[in-house]
C-alpha cells in the first residue's frame, strides 16, 4: 500500500467503526435527528411569529440559515467524539500501529459527514413541512446541498484540531460552545444583518457563516429582490467566496489536525 | 542470539519532571523482561517511547531492528501493544474490534476475519464474540485487549501493566495466557507494579526508578543481591520499640526498617537462625515482650525497599507523594 491509497483504506476502515458507533449509541443519532427538528420548529414558531423580512415569508429566509446552523453544530461531533477517544486509550492503540496518520481523523470526519447527511435530510423534510420551498433548478437544489455538506466537512476538521489542542470532553464543550454562538449569532442566519449596529455589521459581513448561508441562499432561490444584498465582497459573490472559505479551513486544519494527532497520546 | 529491544540513554521530560532519566537497556530475542517499579516510575513512558508514541528528549532505541524515530513505520508492523486500560472500543463486539486491528495492520479484509476468529477462540471469548465489550467483564477486556496486540502475530509485545486491577483469579487466569504466548517464542517487554507478576512472568527483571535502572537480573539474582534472610521481630508495647531497635541494630547487615503502626521491626541479617537466638536471648533479658519473631527469605519487596529506599507496592498515596515532592 502507498501514500496515497493508505490514507483512504485506512480512513474507510475506521469510518466503518464510526458508523457502527454511530448506530449503537442511540443518544448520538438522536441528537442528530431531535435537534434538527426541534431547531426548525423554534426558530419557525417563535422566530417566525415576531421577525419579519421584507419580500419574502422568514420561514424561507430562515430555513437555509438554520440548515448553516446545524452542520455547524453537528461538525462539533468530530471533535467531541476525538476528545472521548483520546481519554479512553484507543489512540495509543491507533497510533501503535501502522496504519496512515490521517486515517483516523479521514474516518471521523467521513463518518460525522454520513451523520450530518442524515441530519440535513431531516431538517429539509421539516423545512418543507413548515414552509420552506426551493425555487431554482433541481442541480442548483443539489449543489445547495452539496456547498452545505463540503462546510461541514471542513468545518469537522476545524473541530477536530480544537479538540486534539484541547484534550478533554469538558474544555472542548466550552470552547466550542463559546465560540459557535457568536459566528451564528452575528450573522444573516436568522437576521437580516444589514439592521445590525455598524461594527456588528461588518463581522457579521465578513462572518464565514453569512456567506456560506448567503450561498445557501442563492442557490435554493430563498432570496428576494426586496432585500439588497450587502456590498461586502463575500455576500456579492456568496458561493464562490463560499468555496474558498472551505477551501482555506481544509488547507489550514487537515495538517495542523494531522500534526496534532500524531503527538496526541491518550491522558 | 540478537537483541529485539535495544534503548540507549532514553531520555524523556515534561516539563520540570524528568520522565526518563538516562535509560538504557537491551532485551535479547524471545526473551521477557518485566520493568519493575511504583507509579510514576517512568514505565509506561519507557514503553510509549519503545511503541513510537513518544519521541524522546535524548538517546536512541531500535525495536526489531527499527529505530523508534526514524523508521517508525516499519517498527510498527512488528509490535503489538497492550496499554494499561484497554485500548478497544466499547460499542464495537470483540469480533468487530480484532477485524478492525487486523485491517489497520492491511492484513486484507478475509485474513482479517479469519485471524479475529481464531484469537477469540484462543482466548475463550468465542460466546463472546459478537456482543459489544461494553458488557465485558473486566478481565474480558483485557483479554481483547491482548488479542488485540496479536493480531498482526508481531515479533515483539508491549505489555504495560497488563493485569493492573484485576481481581486474583482473573490476574493468575492472565498470567497463564501470557506464559503460554512467551512459550512460542515472542519477546515481550512487560511493565508492572506487582512483584509476583514479575517473578511470575519474567527471564530478566529491570527495577525502575524515577526513570533510571537501578538493578537488573533474574527474580534470584536480585534476591541474592540484598543478601541473606530477615528478622522480622513484633513486640508488644510501643515503649519496647527503641529497646527493641538498639537490639537488633547490633545484628543488622543492611538497612533496618521499622513499621510504628504495628510495631514491626525488619532487618537484614547474615547466620540467622544464630542471630535469631541471640535476638531473643537478649530482649528476654531487657524485659521487651516478644510478641512475634521470625526469620524469612527475601522477598522481591525487601529487594526495592533495599534499592530504592521506599515501599513498591505503589500504594497512590505514595506515588502522589512523590509527585508533589518533585
Amino acid at each position: 500500500m502507498n501514500a496515497l491509497t493508505m490514507p483512504v483504506a485506512d480512513g474507510w476502515t475506521i469510518a466503518k467503526r464510526n458508523t457502527l458507533k454511530i448506530r449503537r449509541s442511540p443518544d448520538l443519532l438522536g441528537s442528530a435527528i431531535m435537534f434538527p427538528i426541534v431547531f426548525v420548529l423554534m426558530f419557525a414558531y417563535v422566530f417566525g411569529s415576531v421577525i419579519h423580512v421584507p419580500g419574502m415569508s422568514y420561514r424561507e429566509f430562515l430555513i437555509p440559515g438554520i440548515f448553516v446552523q446545524a452542520v455547524l453544530v453537528s461538525a462539533q461531533v468530530t471533535g467531541y467524539t476525538l476528545t472521548l477517544d483520546l481519554q479512553k486509550g484507543i489512540f495509543d492503540r491507533f497510533r501503535s500501529l501502522p496504519m496512515a496518520p490521517s486515517g483516523v481523523l479521514i474516518g471521523q470526519t467521513v463518518s460525522d459527514l454520513l451523520m450530518n447527511l442524515a441530519s440535513l435530510v431531516v431538517m429539509a423534510v421539516m423545512g418543507l413541512i413548515v414552509g420552506w420551498r426551493v425555487h431554482t433548478a433541481p442541480h442548483e437544489a443539489v449543489l445547495g446541498f452539496g456547498l452545505l455538506l463540503l462546510f461541514a466537512y471542513a468545518f469537522s476538521w476545524f473541530t477536530a484540531t480544537v479538540a486534539l489542542a484541547l484534550r478533554t470532553p469538558e474544555s472542548f464543550n466550552n470552547v466550542a460552545t463559546t465560540l459557535s454562538f457568536p459566528l451564528m449569532f452575528v450573522s444573516n442566519a436568522f437576521l437580516d444583518s444589514s439592521a445590525l449596529p455598524t461594527p456588528l455589521r461588518v463581522v457579521a459581513e465578513w462572518n464565514p457563516v453569512s456567506t456560506i448561508t448567503q450561498g445557501v441562499r442563492e442557490l435554493f432561490g430563498n432570496t428576494s429582490a426586496a432585500m439588497k444584498t450587502a456590498d461586502a465582497w463575500p455576500l456579492q459573490h456568496a458561493v464562490p467566496a463560499s468555496l474558498l472559505w472551505i477551501a482555506v479551513i481544509l488547507v489550514v486544519f487537515v495538517p495542523l489536525a494531522t500534526r496534532l494527532y500524531k503527538k496526541a497520546v491518550s491522558a | 542470539m540478537s537483541d529485539a529491544i535495544t534503548a540507549e540513554g532514553l531520555v524523556k521530560r515534561y516539563g520540570e519532571v524528568t520522565a526518563l532519566d538516562g535509560l538504557s537497556f537491551t532485551v535479547p530475542q524471545g526473551t521477557v523482561l518485566a520493568l519493575l517499579g511504583p507509579n510514576g516510575a517512568g514505565k509506561t513512558t519507557t514503553v510509549r517511547v519503545l511503541t513510537t508514541l513518544l519521541r524522546p528528549d535524548e538517546g536512541r532505541a531500535t525495536v526489531a531492528g527499527c529505530d523508534v524515530v526514524g523508521d517508525a513505520r516499519r517498527l510498527r508492523s512488528s509490535i503489538g501493544l497492550s496499554g494499561q486500560y484497554a485500548a478497544v472500543d466499547e460499542h464495537l463486539t470483540g469480533a468487530e474490534n480484532l477485524e478492525m486491528i487486523g485491517r489497520l495492520y492491511h492484513l486484507g479484509a478475509r485474513h482479517s476475519k479469519a485471524r479475529a476468529r481464531e484469537l477469540l477462540e484462543r482466548f475463550d471469548l468465542t460466546e463472546a464474540a459478537d456482543r459489544p465489550v461494553k458488557g465485558y467483564s473486566g478481565g474480558m477486556r483485557r483479554r481483547i485487549d491482548l488479542a488485540g496486540a496479536l493480531v498482526a502475530d508481531p515479533p515483539v509485545l508491549f505489555l504495560d501493566e497488563p493485569t493492573t486491577g484485576l481481581d486474583p483469579r482473573a490476574r493468575a487466569a492472565l498470567w497463564d495466557t501470557i506464559s503460554e504466548l512467551v512459550a512460542g517464542g515472542s519477546t515481550l517487554l512487560l511493565t508492572t507494579q506487582y512483584m509476583e507478576e514479575a517473578d511470575h512472568l519474567a527471564d530478566q527483571i529491570m527495577v525502575v526508578d524515577h526513570g533510571r535502572a537501578i538493578a537488573r537480573g533474574t527474580a534470584d539474582e536480585l534476591k541474592d543481591q540484598v543478601g541473606g534472610s530477615r528478622i522480622e521481630l513484633t513486640v508488644t508495647d510501643a515503649a519496647e520499640m527503641e529497646t527493641a531497635r538498639q537490639t537488633l541494630a547490633r545484628f543488622a547487615a543492611g538497612d533496618m526498617r521499622t513499621v510504628p503502626e504495628s510495631l514491626q521491626i525488619t532487618v537484614p541479617v547474615t547466620d540467622g537462625p544464630e542471630a535469631l537466638r541471640q535476638v531473643l536471648g537478649l530482649l528476654a533479658d531487657a524485659g521487651v515482650r516478644v510478641r512475634d519473631a521470625g526469620l524469612r527469605r527475601p522477598t522481591l519487596d525487601d529487594v526495592y525497599l533495599t534499592l530504592t529506599g521506599h515501599q513498591a507496592s505503589g500504594t497512590d498515596s505514595d506515588s502522589e507523594a512523590r509527585e508533589a515532592a518533585r
